[in-house]
This record gives C-alpha cells, structure tokens and sequence, in this order.
C-alpha cells in the first residue's frame, strides 16, 4: 500500500513538472522544473531497486547537465516574447500529436502479453543484494568494450565542447619560448662608438642644486 | 491494489507524449527542444528500468548507464553548439537558423 501511495505521488509530481518544463514561459523555470522532474524519476526508479541509477541520475543530470542548461540560460540574453511566438498557434497541433501517441502506446502495453493473466510479478532479492555491486560486477567483465567506448566518447564531449566554445583572444599578450630561445646577441645588443664629451661633470652638478633648491 | 509493470509503463508513455508535444509547441526555442529530448530519453530509461526489475535482468540497467553517458555528451556538445550560434548570430530561434536553406 505504501509503494502505491508513493508511486502515485511522485509519477503525478513527474508527469506536473514534465508539463511545466514544455509550457512556461521564462527558460529558467524550466530548467528548474526538469531538474524536479529528474529528482521525482530518481525517486521511482528506487522503488524499482535500481537504486546506482537513481543516485547517479541526481548526481550526474541535476548536478552536471543541468547546473550547465542553467548556465546557458542565464548566460545568453534571450528575447522571450519572440521565442514564444506561434506557442498558442501550435498548442492544438501539438496536444493532438500527444494524444495519438499516448493511445497508441496505451494500447499497445494493455492490450498485449503485460495486461490480464500474464501479469509478470519480480522475484525477490536476497536481503544482502547490493544492486552496485552486481552492476559493476556486469559492468566490468560482460560490457567492458562498452564501458570502454563510453569513456571515449565522453573524451570526444570533452574536446568537442572546448574547441567549439574556446575563443582566440587578439588583444592579450602572451610569451613565446621559442622566440625567446631563438634569440641571439646581435638582435638585442647595439654597440654605439662616440667621441667622449668635453664636460663630463656638468649635468651631475645640475642636478644637484636642483635638489637643493627645493 | 499493486503497482504494476503496466503502471511504469503508462507513466513512460505520458512522460514520451508529454516531451513530444513539447517539441511541436516549442518549435522556435532551441533550449525547450533540448530540455524535451531529455524527458524523452528520461521516459525510454524508465522503460528499461521498469522492464529490468520486473524481468529481473540487469542488461537493462546497463543500457541505461549507457543513455546516462551518451545523453551527458550530448547535452554537453549541444549547449556548446548552441552558445556558438548564439555569440554569432545574438538569437536563438530556429527560424533565424537558415543559412543553408540556399
């Protein structure tokens, strides 16, 4: 009974903030409302035992993707009113679109082999299950090359992301080593022959009553 | 009354219809569409997760740890993309984006 309250709860509290996320009007918002979206799903996703997930969805969707979608929005100056232009023009459109493809994927999933008798109940894990440890123990040896090509490609994120958003500033001045390895003494030292002057003392003594005076 | 495999199912569907609709309401903000393919990919990992518990087979959840990793690098890019565009052309509308329509 305690499950059924709680699934109800936080699908309701999901399916609210997914509504907020497609229809207001200030990005932020909606930014904020997908990262409740995000923690209400954590949430059902432990009902279901899948509890690494879970964490790693908060850790990693609230705590890196979407700390950077609300970077993005706060960074650039967005004109709201034009974005939202066509919004009520495509509302009918759009609500007629959802609604045909929650019918028919309704009636795909209660129509089919998950509605009636064959009802598919989960077996019950034993009370020293650690769902992490049998996650990684998978992870590591069944899907390694996977697991191996997930890190490369979140290297290619890495360097995709830099390159596209790094700008060559032109103003700022900065060393470069090999020049200042390269250079010799004949670009730096100039030898001047001059005569020696008549009075040497003359500008010394200037100077000092200058001081003087004042 | 239980909840059962049909009950994440069902909120999958919604949460799918609901990113879907989104799309087609926010065709002009580049931000919105990224934000519905996330709920997208939300509902399709719900889906495995519901599938995964109910089946017990863990090679649903490391489909998921996959679609976590995939989705990250593909906000990640996206947003770089996106603030290019924008320091280039101060506007993020869609319909602004046509340089290659010829």
């Amino acid at each position: 009974m305690t499950e059924t309250i709680i699934f109800y709860v936080f699908a309701l509290m999901t399916v609210v903030a997914a509504t907020a996320v497609v229809t207001v009007r200030n990005p932020v918002h909606a930014a904020l409302s997908l990262v409740l979206t995000f923690f209400t799903s954590a949430i059902i996703w432990m009902t279901l035992e899948a509890e690494f997930l879970a964490i790693s969805l908060v850790l990693v969707y609230v705590g890196a993707v979407m700390v950077l979608f609300l970077f993005v929005v706060m960074m650039l100056d967005i004109n709201i009113a034009r974005l939202r232009e066509g919004f009520v023009r495509y509302l009918p459109l759009g609500i007629a679109v959802a609604v045909i493809m929650f019918v028919m994927m309704v009636s795909v999933i209660t129509g089919g082999i998950f509605s009636g008798d064959s009802v598919i109940e989960p077996i019950a894990k034993a009370a020293d299950y650690s769902n992490t440890k049998a996650l990684g123990r998978v992870l590591y040896t069944q899907y390694v090359f996977a697991f191996e090509i997930a890190a490369v490609i979140l290297l290619v994120a890495i360097v995709a992301a830099i390159s596209l958003t790094m700008r060559k500033r032109t103003h700022t001045k900065y060393q470069s080593p090999s020049a200042q390895i390269r250079v010799t003494k004949a670009d730096r030292l100039r030898i001047v022959k001059m005569p020696p002057s008549s009075e040497p003392s003359r500008s010394k003594t200037l100077s000092n009553e200058s001081l003087g005076n004042e | 009354m239980t909840v059962s495999l049909s009950h994440y199912l069902i909120l999958a569907a919604v949460l799918f219809s609901i990113s879907i609709a989104g799309i087609v309401i926010n065709r002009k903000n580049i931000i919105i569409l990224l934000m519905s393919i996330e709920i997208m990919l939300l509902a399709v990992n719900l889906n495995f997760i519901a599938f995964s518990h109910y089946l017990n087979d863990l090679a649903g959840q490391v489909f998921v740890f996959f679609i976590l990793t995939v989705a990250a690098a593909e906000a990640a890019i996206g947003l770089a993309i996106l603030v290019v565009l924008f320091r280039n052309k101060q506007s993020i509308n869609v319909a602004d984006i046509n340089e290659l329509k010829g």
